[in-house]
């Protein structure tokens, strides 16, 4: 029960980190798509949630270091490259952030930081996918005879390239849902609208693109979907609701479809979880997968995590709260 | 280059940048607060601007700083995966904590940053301080985490493998609290100068304004406290690292025989190949007294130790003694500040007072960057210390140069773009504050 309670978190800091952190990151990405007046708009809404937003990945990587000791060195060992790059991304997109926003001089600089923080906007979530991508796929191997295939080949194939571009267009997705609310500006609500709607269908067709990927590279993703009578259940559920979101949408009902938009984001992640259960890290050859299980630490340690994490939450869900109900509450007055 | 040397350069260049920021983000958030409280006790406006100018540069750092951590959270991994996957589990406690703890200050310096018009002011200043001390508790954390590679505890190591691991007795290790404490004033020192120093010079420059003597004031009594501080833990440290790590002691002074009573030898470059130390200043008896505590103690020198198990000495040394010359002047300069406000009440500080701070600006950080070196440099060639070497735990992944490259490009960079940001924040403080009526000169 302890480990699964361990997992548990891992999982839920993974949600909060996608629903959150991600939304971040695609706002950054819909202001690559869409035009400048949207600018202020953005900056606005992630403003003062932003920091907090990225501190669950690292919650994430403590999780993982201090339970699943080699999970976390497998991963940083073999995936060193994308790894590297998204946290470069990471690096210049916070920079880039902050210093578009506490420039004491606004001016022709602001370019350039805008410039910088879209594209690690892009980058960031696109490298975050491939190592996921990666972890699923299985092509890491123990014992690599060449630098390319113990370094490159695992993460440097379509498979990963297009979990990827899913993991973008989910957190695009989610920030173009939750943007609507954040502003009052006709034009831009119908061009986030119209922006949601296209990724909305953007995600299903990479989806399915997946699947065929994983079956071409010998990973049976369909059948273990189909053999998972609660993975199908979330993929029904985000399937189904996809009419409710556009009606949502259409009748400009704010609350509503972030709701659905996060329910959708979130059962994609339940499903995936399932599936994927108890595996972490599927290698290559006759090497043993990594999983939970197979790597955890011992019971002394996992206690320690689990408490941290209790009373951290304990701490800090509140303050999340209070957070979200001082900059963002008028958006959820019922009079809005 | 050698990976493993990349490895720790990388590892080097990163803390090192890191460590800065952190400092920023522990002790400015108390400064910020007691401006803000003189704010809301008598209503004067530049208390208020004072805050919020502080709070403009602490986004910036915080930002920066917060990235670099996270990139740190990863590197202990990409760089090290044979260390992490042993120590992980034991030594991942207080991570979990910091966790916890920089969340905390995450959320809390959104509030403060975008509340001053949301929050009433009491409320808003309550967010500020848990900033400061969520910072402070995120520091204490991640140091008893690096004492414990220090002082290794709470596992037994059988063949290779950690048995019997108790993670609360690894937190807890025996250098955790000197090593926390030295710290922890450290960034108060190296902020409180930094600032006051910044504000002294801009006195000197642009005349006597009000903005920057109450900016100075704040600063430097901070500064000044906590300078005069530093060299009693400094002494706590330096005993628990004699009797913890002797080789470490034995490398920052140059020790190189086992000596009883042993003198202090100050300035000097240690000679690896003769085993002698050079140029130095013996002050016969003092080290024994400052390791031990007795005037006839015996230290341990390096003769004690294979040569394969020594420290890069020369490197240890020096770094030393920059730490704590820099450390001993910012103590007298805090001691001259406090006899001046005692002896010339309420007059403005003399200008080569001024000057004197101004000098200190960087002096902290100089400090600070030279206090992680000998730690660090100080531990080696060990990465848990007597327990797994460095050489041993490094990535197994070929070209670590390309990574190590990369990232010392970035960190220039944004170390570039930061100082220019400052130089322009300080600029635009000027323009505003150079109308403000200047205080008359009694």
């Amino acid at each position: 029960m302890l480990i699964e309670a361990i997992i548990f978190f891992l999982g839920l800091a993974i949600v909060f980190y996608v629903l959150f952190g991600g939304a971040d990151f695609g706002a950054g990405v819909l202001e690559l798509i869409s035009g400048k007046g949207d600018r202020e708009t953005i900056a606005h809404a992630i403003g003062p949630v932003w920091e907090a937003n990225h501190v669950w990945l690292i919650l994430v990587v403590v999780i993982l270091f201090m339970g699943f000791p080699k999970i976390y060195s497998t991963m940083s060992l073999y995936l060193h490259i994308p790894l590297l790059i998204m946290l470069i991304g990471i690096v210049f997109r916070g920079t880039a952030f902050a210093f578009m926003h506490y420039d004491a001089i606004q001016g022709k600089s602001n370019k350039v930081y805008n410039w910088v923080f879209k594209t690690s906007s892009l980058i960031t979530p696109l490298f975050l996918g491939i190592v996921i991508g990666a972890v699923v796929l299985g092509k890491i191997t123990a014992s690599p005879q060449t630098f390319f295939e113990g370094f490159v080949a695992p993460w440097l194939n379509l498979f990963s390239f297009t979990v990827g571009l899913f993991t973008l267009i989910l957190f695009a997705f989610l920030a173009a849902v939750y943007l609507i609310g954040e502003t009052t500006d006709d034009k831009q609500i119908s061009s986030f609208t119209t922006i949601a709607k296209t990724l909305n269908a953007c995600a299903v067709s990479t989806g399915i693109l997946i699947f065929s990927l994983a079956e071409i590279n010998g990973l049976p993703l369909f059948s273990m979907y189909i053999n998972s009578p609660f993975a199908m259940g979330m993929v029904a559920f985000a399937s189904l609701s996809i009419p409710v979101l556009w009606w949502a949408l259409k009748t400009e009902r704010k609350i509503l479809s972030r709701v659905v938009a996060a329910g959708q984001v979130i059962s994609i992640l339940l499903a995936w979880f399932w599936v994927q259960m108890p595996v972490v890290i599927r290698m290559a050859g006759n090497t043993q997968d990594l999983t939970f299980y197979n790597s955890v630490a011992p019971d002394a340690t996992l206690w320690q995590l689990f408490w941290a994490l209790v009373v951290g939450s304990c701490i800090i869900l509140p303050s999340l709260y209070y957070l979200m109900k001082v900059f963002k509450g008028d958006q959820f007055d019922p009079q809005n | 280059m050698e990976d493993l040397l990349a490895a720790r350069l990388q590892m080097a260049v990163s803390l090192g940048f890191h460590i800065v920021f952190a400092c920023i983000g522990m002790a400015m958030p108390f400064l910020m607060a007691i401006a803000e409280y003189k704010w809301i006790r008598t209503g004067e406006q530049v208390y208020l601007d004072l805050a919020k100018a502080w709070a403009k540069g602490v986004a910036i750092f915080f930002a920066t700083g917060a990235v670099s951590g996270t990139v740190l959270s990863f590197e202990l991994g990409l760089l090290w995966p044979t260390f992490m996957e042993h120590a992980g589990p034991i030594f991942g406690m207080p991570f979990s904590w910091e966790g916890t703890a920089f969340f905390v200050e995450a959320i809390a310096l959104g509030l403060f940053l975008y509340g001053w018009d949301k929050l009433k002011p009491w409320t808003h200043w309550v967010t500020g301080l848990v900033v400061g001390i969520s910072g402070v508790a995120s520091g204490i954390f991640v140091v008893a985490a690096n004492a414990w590679m220090n002082s290794p505890a709470g596992f037994d190591w059988v063949n290779g493998q950690a048995i019997n691991i108790d993670p609360v007795a690894a937190m807890f290790n025996d250098a955790w609290l000197s090593q926390s404490i030295h710290m922890t004033i450290a960034a108060f020192v190296a902020t409180g100068f930094a600032v006051a120093g910044l504000h002294a010079l801009l006195l000197l420059k642009g005349g006597n304004n009000r903005f920057h003597r109450k900016a100075l004031k704040i600063a430097l009594a901070i500064g000044a406290v906590a300078a005069i501080l530093q060299p009693i833990s400094g002494d706590f440290s330096a005993k628990d690292v004699a009797d913890r790590q002797p080789a470490k002691l034995a490398a920052m002074e140059g020790q190189f025989e086992t000596k009883q009573p042993a003198g202090l030898s100050i300035f000097g470059i240690p000679n690896e190949e003769t085993r002698e130390m050079n140029y130095a200043i013996e002050i016969p008896g003092l080290l024994s007294f400052l390791a031990h505590g007795d005037f006839d103690a015996e230290v341990i020198g390096l003769d004690q130790f294979p040569e394969d198990e020594w420290p890069p000495v020369l490197i240890t040394h020096i770094a030393f003694q920059i730490m704590v010359a820099c450390g001993f002047l910012m103590m007298f300069v805090g001691l001259i500040y406090f006899y001046l406000i005692w002896r010339r009440k309420g007059l403005p500080l003399p200008r080569w007072f001024l000057w004197l701070t101004g000098i200190c600006t960087p002096l902290g950080f100089i400090a600070v960057e030279a206090g992680w070196t000998v730690t660090e440099v100080g531990r080696q060639p060990w990465i848990i210390y007597g327990i797994m070497k460095t050489e041993d735990a490094v990535s197994s992944m070929p070209g670590l140069q390309y990574p190590f490259f990369i990232f010392t490009g970035v960190y220039l960079l944004l170390s570039v773009i930061v100082i220019w940001l400052m130089y322009r924040q300080i600029i635009t403080l000027a323009d505003r504050y150079e109308t403000a009526k200047p205080l008359r000169n009694p």
